[in-house]
């Protein structure tokens, strides 16, 4: 594989996607010490809102330690040279959270959707880009679409005013052909000043593959967290891949001990759990569950007493999409009942 | 005697009205209006006896005398409406809007319908699909105790959702987040909704949570629950308490199943059946206080 000398930006998921695995409790206070030591480490861009996004405070996702509000008018102030995005996924957030995280000095919003459902992203797309936002449609679960219709997805939302799209393995599902395939899809359809981004879950191991796959195929952004912290078994390691994107000689301006500091010294030791691919992560992994079930899916085991395996395999079954945490409490009952 | 009435919108939601009020013992519809000669819910409105126009409320407007017309169901969109309803009320037709337009009250027939009758309201608003399965849940809880917060998640078939909702799915939340509160009876409410593409398509499903301001009485809560599933399924056979209530804390979860009745809509797009079975449920407790 020769990448030497393609440009890529990192966009850093710690303080967004890693929002999961902390039970959307980081701090204010390690929100700001994490994203200045990225921003120190020189990561462009960083993520930050509640795991689900924009507006998913709620009981079905989880009640966040701040508002969003709070977190970016924390963050964004303090950064020297990083921005800042916000994902928004319609159905969960409005048009209403999306100005409130411009008011807040958000260079970047991601307005994320189903890879069957782009056309629900119409009207935040085009918000985001009149506002002038940089603007980034990120298709979920992009796995469960074969590339064609991906593609057909990703023109929606380009239409809509998307700059980026993004083939997101919300499960941790692909394999690095899948990704070649998909991200060479978009790649040949979308206009040429339009970015292709890729955004990983570690759930089989294929993150560091995977992204590499993506830059391959012609993606220019590509989502990494450090050590991992991310929804299953976390995103695609930002140490990881920084490293290996030096030896590679891709380049993104970003210094490897910096990355590596901030993951050891920092986020390591705030994981509430290690953050691996343990079984129900694998599970996840292997049957292309949305890697935020996790949690969900082992204190609904704990109270039901039923296996977190047997609901993850129950959820991919019935084809669930990224949001649908509220049926895995439903899903533990039924198993529970079946096996009374 | 039944009450002579029409439907302004002649797509899929107009069409599986007609069949719901055509079985209705106190509603006769006699006009479908749509705004194309061509559209095949107009040509299957006459294959059932209707009257038919297809130049909108302007077609229908001077026959509303003649007729007898005394109650209009919009199926239209909320800018079609809001033209509509002015009109409507000038020629003293009740108009029971289904579009998000929601000029005049949110109402859910089961809980609040009696009121604004008897309040003398002649614009009447129908939510959301969302909102017509789950804010009853919300009231079930409120009536038994004070509920500080009603959060609902629905989830729909991708197929079942049309272009207007797709354009514009902010409404939806805002609209069923709205009617959480003020109908449902919780101090705040929030509303989310996933669209979920599988094949075969997915049954209409709704969680309901309620955040009750005391520990929840839950025998009290789960006697209120069964009943008004009971009271809903009576307009809308389909609508079934999956699990639930589960009691956490302050925390009272509901599951619901909402298959539809494939009247002419397919049976999985529970949410738009409950939409037309809710309209008619409505249309005839008017139609009930007309006779009276």
């Amino acid at each position: 594989m020769n990448l030497n000398g393609r440009r890529v930006t990192i966009h850093d998921m710690t303080l967004r996607d890693g929002m999961h695995p902390k039970r959307h409790q980081i701090s204010l206070s390690q929100m700001v010490d994490i994203a200045q030591r990225l921003d120190a480490a020189g990561v462009p861009l960083i993520e930050v809102t509640h795991g689900d996004g924009l507006g998913g405070a709620s009981i079905n996702y989880g009640f966040p330690a701040e508002t969003d509000q709070a977190y970016l008018r924390a963050v964004v102030p303090v950064l020297k040279h990083a921005r800042v995005s916000a994902l928004l996924i319609p159905g969960i957030g409005t048009l209403d959270e999306l100005r409130l995280a411009h008011d807040c000095g958000v260079h970047t919003l991601r307005v994320a959707t189903h890879c069957t459902e782009a056309d629900i992203s119409e009207q935040h797309l085009g918000l985001s880009r009149k506002l002038g936002l940089d603007t980034v449609g990120f298709l979920m679960m992009a796995h469960m679409s074969p590339s064609e219709a991906l593609v057909k997805q990703a023109l929606i939302m380009e239409d809509a005013g998307a700059q980026t799209v993004y083939v997101t393995d919300s499960a941790g599902y692909m394999l690095p052909d899948d990704v070649t395939a998909a991200v060479g899809a978009l790649r040949a359809a979308l206009r040429s000043e339009t970015e292709v981004g890729f955004h990983g879950h570690h759930n089989l191991s294929m993150g560091v593959a995977n992204s590499l796959c993506a830059i391959e195929a012609g993606a220019s952004r590509i989502d990494a967290s450090a050590a991992g912290l991310g929804a299953g078994a976390g995103n695609t390691p930002l140490e990881v891949l920084v490293a290996v994107l030096n030896r590679l000689g891709v380049e993104h301006g970003i210094d490897l001990y910096g990355v590596m500091d901030v993951a050891e010294d920092v986020v390591v030791p705030m994981m509430d759990h290690p953050v691996r691919i343990d079984r129900d992560a694998l599970t996840l992994g292997y049957a292309g569950v949305y890697s935020s079930f996790l949690l969900f899916a082992k204190r609904a085991s704990e109270r039901y007493g039923v296996s977190s395996r047997d609901i993850l395999l129950e959820m991919g079954r019935r084809k669930t999409v990224g949001g649908q945490e509220d049926l895995i409490e439903d899903v533990a009952l039924d198993l529970a009942r079946d096996r009374a | 005697m039944k009450i002579p009435c029409a439907i302004i919108g002649s797509g899929n939601i107009g069409t599986d009205l007609i069949y719901k009020a055509l079985r209705s013992l106190s509603l006769e519809p006699v006009w479908m209006v749509g705004i194309d000669a061509t559209s095949e819910g107009l040509a299957r409105a006459r294959g059932l006896g209707l009257k038919t126009t297809h130049e909108g409320l302007d077609g229908l407007y001077p026959h509303l005398q003649a007729d007898g017309i005394r109650l209009v169901f919009d199926a239209t969109s909320a800018h079609v409406h809001r033209l509509n309803a002015p009109r409507l009320r000038e020629a003293d037709v009740v108009a029971i809007d289904m579009t998000p337009a929601a000029l005049g009250p949110y109402c859910v027939p089961v809980v609040n319908l009696r009121d604004h009758i008897l309040r003398g309201e002649t614009n009447i608003n129908l939510i959301s699909c969302g909102g017509q399965a789950t804010i009853p849940m919300v009231n079930a809880v409120s009536q038994v105790q004070s509920v500080d917060y009603g959060e609902i998640v629905a989830t729909v078939a991708s197929r079942s959702i049309g272009p207007g909702t797709r354009k514009n799915i902010d409404e939806f939340t805002r609209t069923t987040a709205a009617g959480v509160a003020q109908v449902g009876g919780a101090k705040r409410g929030k509303a989310i909704i996933v669209i979920n593409p599988a094949d075969p398509p997915i049954i209409m499903r709704n969680t309901v949570h309620c955040l009750t301001t005391e520990a929840p009485d839950e025998r009290r809560i789960t006697e209120s629950v069964q009943s008004m599933v009971k009271a809903v399924s009576e307009y809308v056979p389909g609508y079934r308490l999956k699990n639930g209530p589960v009691f956490d804390g302050r925390r009272v979860s509901i599951f619901l199943e909402v298959a539809g009745r494939g009247d002419y809509l397919p049976s999985y797009a529970g949410n738009l059946d409950i939409m037309t079975a809710a309209a008619v449920r409505t249309g005839e407790l008017f139609a009930e206080e007309m006779n009276r």
